[in-house]
């Protein structure tokens, strides 16, 4: 049976030696064992996905590694969450200036674990702000955003505000008093911009002023546009991770002997 | 610059030994192959992306219809107190669309003479010229306050303190079958002189009129 599954990078002595000639054949209960591997075979004869699997996965890291690494994945996570408990928001949600603040009031009150999802939604966004933010500065004061990895700080920073982007058309949703009013500051902070500030709250507000269609283009901005972005970008920011590397935190010297600073796995 | 040595290749395909090369012809058939499907492409991105931009953007270029609201009878405003009035200001989208405005009648050792027909009746916004909370009349200092960043105005909605830019946006207002009607919104300088609306925090003495210009979804009414 040929397998080409991603194989980790452990050292030759570990590894199970393949089999020689005279040894028996696996039985057909083995094999029906091995029936989830043999799909995958399958697929991967026909795509090749497993090589770009196992150089997105099992990367060299450097020494030094540690728990502050994982806040971009946590990030991401956050998103997912989002984008997870956003769709099935969705659902219920109507984005009607006289129906939202009642399907959002079902959905809390009403809906089976509406309230629940809901909160995910909230507190998931407030979270992945912080993170977010600390993820930023992890880069910051590690250093790694130092080439040759500025483009992807570059397109961090972009994310960065796509989710501020996210959080100010989300609070509007709720349709509450304090979302309400919270947009209106908002949206006239973005008009206090010289020369093309008017213009921009036109775009924003598809009017003059608040008016039938606002919520609704304060929807899709919310969750069709930004979301779309968001999700193309994490993509090459992954991409650039992988492509690049994660960098040693800046209190590791390099090994000055050079018998030490040789690569083995 | 170095100099380019090698041969200069004529401008003509059937120079350059091009098999089916034809009399006089400049332009490979390869190059004329991708300038075509290069502009091919072009035209079928720009048939969707144009129509869906413009659709997004078009809101920007729409005027919003002007309407008046009868909101009382004339003998209910007196020159000296506000009268706080609830009307429609944006159709279509229920209580959100209505807005509060202040109205009293004309008062000619406040205001000075009367401008025009609009000037009969004072109609003062509740929108808040710093960022657009809506304020409050305190009859007692006789001053609009506003709740949320402390913006003070005087009784003609001028301001008196705090972080607004400008005096309060104020309503058009007329009298028809001896009812008082508001129309739509202007905003004023600090010499209360009209100009079309602009948002809360745009400042429009001075230079702020230029910065800050008139859109085309809101403007005053005309020989006004």
């Amino acid at each position: 049976m040929k397998l080409k599954l991603p194989a980790p990078p452990i050292p030759a002595s570990l590894k199970s030696p393949p089999r020689r000639p005279d040894e028996e054949r696996p039985s057909k209960v083995e094999g029906a064992k091995e029936a989830g591997i043999s799909a995958v075979d399958w697929v991967d004869e026909r795509t090749s996905l497993s090589g770009g699997v196992r150089w997105m996965l099992f990367r060299k890291v450097p020494r030094g590694t540690n728990w502050a690494y994982t806040l971009g994945s946590a990030t991401m996570f956050a998103f997912l969450n989002q984008a997870m408990t956003g769709v099935f928001l969705a659902m219920y949600y109507d984005p009607s200036a006289t129906n939202a603040y009642e399907s959002a009031r079902y959905i809390t009150n009403e809906a089976f674990l509406g309230e629940f999802v809901r909160g995910m939604h909230k507190w998931g966004s407030t979270v992945m702000v912080v993170l977010v933010f600390l993820h930023m500065g992890r880069t910051f004061f590690w250093g790694a955003y130092k080439y040759p990895r500025e483009l992807n700080w570059v397109v961090g920073a972009v994310l960065l505000v796509l989710t501020m982007l996210m959080s100010f058309t989300g609070y509007l949703l709720p349709f509450d008093q304090k979302s309400y009013w919270a947009t209106i500051v908002g949206v006239n902070i973005n008009g206090t911009g010289p020369l093309v500030g008017p213009y921009l709250n036109d775009f924003l507000l598809a009017g003059p002023d608040f008016g039938a269609t606002t919520l609704s283009r304060f929807y899709a901005i919310h969750m069709l546009l930004v979301p779309g972005l968001i999700a193309a970008l994490i993509g090459a920011h992954l991409y650039l991770v992988a492509r690049l590397g994660t960098t040693a935190p800046p209190w590791l010297k390099a090994e000055k002997n050079p018998e030490l600073r040789k690569e083995s796995v | 610059m170095a100099k380019d040595r090698r041969k200069a290749k004529s401008k003509y395909t059937a120079d350059r030994s091009i098999p089916g090369a034809f009399e006089g012809e400049t332009v490979t058939r390869r190059r004329f192959m991708t300038g075509t499907v290069h502009a091919s492409g072009a035209i079928a991105g720009a048939a969707i992306a144009l129509p869906a931009l413009g659709f997004a953007i078009g809101p920007v270029f729409e005027k919003k219809p002007v309407q008046w609201e009868a909101i009382g009878p004339v003998d209910d405003f007196g020159p000296d107190e506000y009268i706080p009035k609830v009307f429609t200001e944006t159709y279509g989208i229920g209580d959100v669309g209505k807005t509060t405005a202040y109205v009293r009648q004309h008062n000619e050792s406040i205001d000075g003479p009367q401008k025009d027909e609009y000037d009969a009746f004072v109609a003062i916004s509740t929108k808040c010229m710093h960022l657009g909370c809506p304020v409050r009349y305190s009859s007692a200092a006789e001053r609009f306050i506003c709740p949320c960043h402390g913006g003070v105005y005087d009784f003609q909605g001028k301001r008196a303190g705090g972080p607004p830019v400008r005096p309060l946006d104020r309503f058009y207002t007329r009298i028809r079958n001896g009812q008082v009607e508001v129309g739509p919104r202007y905003s004023v300088n600090a010499e209360l002189r009209r100009f079309s609306p602009r948002y809360p925090g745009e400042p429009i003495d001075g230079i702020g009129q230029y910065l800050y210009p008139s859109r085309p979804t809101a403007r005053k009414l005309p020989n006004s």
